[in-house]
């Protein structure tokens, strides 16, 4: 009774949410790479962990007011790479700290190889059974208002074992997120490239930040 | 410093929740439903993420 029923789509349509897909794992693909560069410049530089911070306050602000305004034109690519490379230069900060612990290569090598496994996993699911995950926006979006919640609260109280609960919830909630926007993209639910690479990549970013803590507490003796 | 760094993030976050919560209302009262048997599969496709988390949890632990 609750299924969702949608008409077969033409060709057209699916010649149009394929040209998304490639445009969005293209401009996904640099985004990525344009963020590792300026994480190596910043561990290059060694900038203070507290720029971490710093970088996520200015990415924030700029996809939430300056991205969606800009996400028709031109200038939206611009922004985007501004958005990642801030990330990836605040994350440059964070690897540092992650490196110099007594297994820190491997954490942050295993962090980085098991978020490329969940991504590829999810969306090539999402890619080849077609599915509908439009279902699951009311349980994503609450899960994130909740996990927002409680970083502000984790913030202040710095506690170790919330700090590991929220990353595993966060986990779980990006990889909903990455099934969620392959879908869309797929079923030409979106149609802004900008923001679908947005959306995936803030799903990446938070899963290795999150596979990093995990690691990083659990995985020492 | 840091104090004023982390009053920032929660600032941002607090907008984040307010620009949320109105898509979040409108998906939880409108937005289509699952079924049981959909549930059950996003269920056992993040029950596989979460084993594969503490495989890699495992593997660094050595």
């Amino acid at each position: 009774m609750n299924q969702t029923i949608s008409a077969p789509r033409s060709q057209e349509q699916i010649l149009a949410s394929n040209k998304v897909l490639k445009n969005t794992y293209l401009l996904l693909s640099a985004t990525l790479l344009f963020s590792a560069l300026m994480a190596a410049v910043s561990m290059f530089l060694q900038v203070s962990p507290m720029f971490y911070l710093g970088s996520v306050i200015g990415a924030m602000v700029l996809g939430m007011f300056v991205l969606p305004r800009t996400a028709n034109s031109a200038s939206g690519i611009g922004v985007i790479f501004l958005i990642t490379g801030l990330l990836g230069f605040g994350l440059g900060a964070i690897l540092q700290m992650y490196l110099a612990l007594p297994k820190g290569p491997q954490i942050v090598g295993t962090a980085l190889a098991g978020t490329g496994i969940i991504f590829l996993g999810l969306s090539g699911y999402a890619l080849t059974s077609r599915k509908n995950f439009n279902f699951m926006g009311g349980f994503l979006f609450a899960g994130m208002i909740a996990l927002a919640v409680a970083i502000i609260a984790n913030l202040f109280l710095a506690m170790p074992a919330l700090s590991m609960a929220i990353s595993a919830a966060m986990i779980l909630v990006m990889s909903g997120f990455i099934l969620w926007d392959t879908s869309r993209i797929a079923r030409g639910e979106e149609t802004n490239y900008i923001m679908a690479t947005y959306g995936i990549y803030l799903s990446i970013f938070n899963i290795f930040i999150s596979l990093l803590n995990l690691l990083g507490i659990m995985g020492d003796e | 410093m840091e104090l004023a760094l982390k009053i920032g993030v929660a600032i941002i976050l607090v907008m984040m929740i307010w620009r949320l919560y109105p898509a979040a209302r409108e998906q939880m009262r409108n937005g289509p439903k699952g079924t049981g048997k959909e549930w059950q599969s996003v269920a056992l496709i993040l029950l596989a993420v979460a084993a594969f988390v503490v495989f890699l949890i495992f593997s660094v632990r050595g």
